[in-house]
């Protein structure tokens, strides 16, 4: 690493010369051209300022933590004041106010030494994956000791068979998919564990261009609908929009499932009359002209699930320190990318044909929520998409039911049992803590969903009390 | 009479080339002509709306064909960049498909060609497991993908196995057919100078058959390359099939009529060089 090439998430804190926002393999406009201009100089020369071993990173990564605290995690302003003050003053006031010291040994005990380092994690390249992906480019994994391939995948199905097979040591799936997977709904069973979730809200509801006049879901009859996944809450989601408008999700209107990617030149070839499905796509529709924004998600139910990062039970438990490691930086990624300020630098990192393979302008329209609709309007939601790692287990309550609704399962389900089986609260709460993040208190709540409340207590009369469902 | 006729040949190649080339100037002159991408209008203040949407067409069209001529010049100037698992150059790309197809293709071979002599000398063989081959031939690649992953759990030789399965038949049929239909005088002529059976086996039958053979093995490759993109637009992550699809993912048109043009070259690349082979092996009766 010469010391042209600046831009590194491990470089030294108390420089201001270097930027502290960009991870070593980053893929954004700038570092590409640094990474040329390093490769023309043929300097070799190992910039002493770079940490050499896990001890030395580990040292590097809390008190780069710290200045960054410091400095509400603002490079500009941290590289500001080191020019003006200089490093090593701003290092030595530092260490007189925290015990530097006890903080980096309390950190690398808390680890252990990772059992494997160079992993593989799977995603599919939707903006719901943003945590998961910008990990990568923005550092996070490297942060916590990890090397990590991030692969994209083509669809939720080949992810699942890759993650069965052990291909994947862990992957962004959607939030029902370690529920049905854990219980064999669809595949194999085998134990899956989801200890974070990625995104919550960020979906939509598109419709072709040619049903602007159709807004009320009445007028739905004999629609073909896209989802990207029977597993999906995509299409828990647009099945019970659909019911509470008095349509029969399974009769009144057709629901195939099509990969997100696919979504777009569907609708524009007639082959769908709308999707429910997630982002860049429905941006992209819009951007396409092919269609409008019919209904955010956010407006079924505000704060609802979306997708998840999961691993199977028996890679945690064999890899304890990696599982925890990479449970941190996947927990960190998703607390930085909730900040709506760093939104269009994550956008802007995302965007690459290593990653989401997009237009900036689409990914970062969604992510900053200021859209343009595709009826022209621009409409300013900054909750449009928003990133919470806790996985509620009333959550999970939700969505089971919904699968037991609509005769995806129909034996005996214990609703609390499967939810604390796979969606482990407490792990993301003690990492959330660990890292400095609020978490909540209890692991379930009640939630509002259209005007009606979900009881989490009482899972089957919830699934009683609805007139159209097939169980 | 002679010298009209070469005349003849002659004006008919060069009528030809003439009328080829004639063909593809108009069709790419069409081609160009009715996809003009619109200049967007007269400069101005774009409103907020405006300038989200903006860089999209008004209406997508076609990319016309100098758009792909550009991609052309700057996918395969630096053919083989590696930036990062999911974005690698054309070169990388086709080298991991030529790969995969190479492998599942001489697997295949390798068990095609005994399998087919054996079946091709025996008609008892023939007739039991002519059946199963009758089943298992028309059965599509894709159809194989969920099963492969689920038994090999590994997509990497999954992606192999369905180009081992689907190259397989044709090579078995033809080496079958080739074998049976050697004529039996010549069979008979090395009975008289009383050849073993491996000796007729290789000395005999097998230059009487190579034709046919390759003509399988011929076939075997043009499937196999037809199947690699699509096994690999399910599975990801390399080859030129995961490029058609990723450029897909971002509705990039220039460069999934790029990739669709490597595609036709290399596979007439494959199918040219085993034509080389078939011409080394033929003969006149």
């Amino acid at each position: 690493m010469s010391d042209r090439n600046d831009h590194n998430s491990l470089g030294n804190p108390f420089d201001h010369r270097q930027s502290l926002t960009h991870g070593r393999h980053c893929d954004c406009h700038d570092c590409r051209q640094d990474a040329a201009a390093h490769l023309a100089s043929d300097g070799a020369k190992r910039d002493a300022a770079q940490p050499a071993n896990s001890e030395e990173m580990m040292d590097r990564v809390v008190e780069s933590a710290l200045v960054r605290g410091m400095f509400g995690h603002s490079d500009m302003h941290r590289r500001q004041f080191m020019k003006l003050v200089g490093g090593g003053t701003a290092a030595a006031a530092l260490a007189s106010l925290f015990p530097m010291d006890a903080i980096k040994a309390a950190v690398k005990e808390d680890l252990g030494p990772l059992e494997k380092t160079q992993l593989n994690v799977g995603f599919v390249p939707i903006t719901c994956a943003t945590p998961i992906i910008m990990a990568h480019p923005m550092g996070f994994y490297e942060r916590y000791g990890l090397d990590v391939s991030v692969i994209k995948t083509a669809g939720w199905a080949v992810a699942r068979d890759k993650s069965l097979n052990r291909e994947y040591d862990a992957a962004h799936m959607l939030t029902p998919m370690p529920l049905a997977m854990s219980l064999g709904a669809g595949s194999s069973p085998e134990p899956f564990i989801m200890p974070a979730v990625e995104n919550i809200n960020g979906q939509a509801i598109v419709l072709h261009n040619d049903h602007q006049d159709k807004r009320d879901p009445q007028q739905w009859q004999g629609f073909t609908f896209g989802v990207p996944f029977e597993y999906s809450m995509h299409n828990f989601l647009l099945r019970y929009y659909v019911a509470e408008h008095g349509l029969d999700p399974d009769q009144d209107i057709q629901i195939r499932v099509i990969p997100p990617p696919e979504m777009v030149a569907n609708l524009r070839a007639g082959n769908i009359d709308g999707f429910l499905s997630p982002d860049p796509f429905n941006q992209r529709a819009v951007y396409e002209r092919i269609g409008f924004i019919h209904l955010l998600t956010k407006e079924i139910w505000d704060g609802h699930p979306c997708c998840a990062f999961a691993t199977s039970a028996q890679f945690a438990r064999e890899n304890p320190n990696t599982y925890g490691a990479l449970l941190r930086a996947i927990i960190d990624a998703t607390q930085y990318s909730s900040n709506p300020e760093n939104r269009s630098e994550i956008a802007e990192a995302i965007a690459p044909t290593n990653y989401l393979n997009q237009p900036v302008t689409v990914i970062e329209q969604v992510l900053t929520g200021t859209f343009a609709d595709g009826l022209g309007e621009v409409q300013r939601v900054p909750d449009r998409i928003d990133f919470d790692p806790f996985p509620w287990h009333s959550m999970a309550v939700w969505i089971l039911t919904q699968m037991k609704r609509w005769g995806y399962i129909d034996d005996h389900v214990d609703y609390q049992q499967v939810a604390r089986d796979v969606y482990l609260a407490s792990d993301a709460r003690e990492v959330m803590r660990e890292l400095g993040y609020d978490a909540p208190e209890e692991n379930s709540r009640n939630y509002q969903i259209m005007g009606k409340t979900f009881d989490y207590t009482q899972p089957e009369a919830y699934i009683e009390s609805f007139d159209i469902r097939r169980s | 009479m002679d010298r009209t006729t070469t005349e003849w040949n002659v004006s008919l190649n060069a009528r030809a080339s003439l009328l080829a080339v004639v063909l593809l100037v108009l069709g790419l002159g069409l081609w160009e002509g009715l996809n003009q991408v619109p200049i967007l209008g007269g400069g101005g203040e774009l409103s907020e709306y405006e300038q989200l949407m903006a860089g999209a067409d008004e209406t997508a069209k076609v990319p016309p064909p100098s758009e792909v001529l550009v991609r052309a010049w700057e996918e395969l100037s630096n053919p083989f960049y590696d930036a990062g698992p999911n974005d690698k150059g054309i070169g990388i790309q086709l080298g991991y498909s030529l790969y995969r197809v190479l492998t599942g293709y001489l697997l295949a071979a390798v068990i095609a060609i005994p399998l087919g002599f054996l079946i091709g000398m025996s008609p008892l063989m023939y007739k039991a497991l002519n059946p199963y081959i009758q089943v298992l031939r028309p059965i599509s690649p894709l159809a194989w993908m969920p099963l492969a992953l689920f038994i090999i759990q590994d997509s990497e030789a999954s992606a192999i196995f369905v180009i081992f399965i689907c190259s397989i038949w044709p090579m078995l049929l033809n080496t079958a057919f080739g074998v049976a239909g050697v004529r039996q005088d010549w069979v008979n002529v090395a009975r008289t100078h009383e050849l073993s059976p491996l000796k007729t086996a290789f000395q005999v039958i097998l230059p009487a058959a190579a034709p046919t053979i390759l003509t399988g093995m011929r076939i075997s490759i043009g499937i196999a390359w037809l199947v690699i993109v699509a096994a690999e637009m399910l599975v990801g992550g390399t080859g030129i099939g995961y490029y058609v699809w990723n450029e897909w993912n971002n509705l990039d048109l220039t460069s999934v009529i790029f990739s669709i043009l490597m595609i036709g070259v290399v596979g007439m690349l494959l199918d040219l060089a085993l034509g080389a082979v078939a011409k080394l092996v033929a003969y006149q009766e």
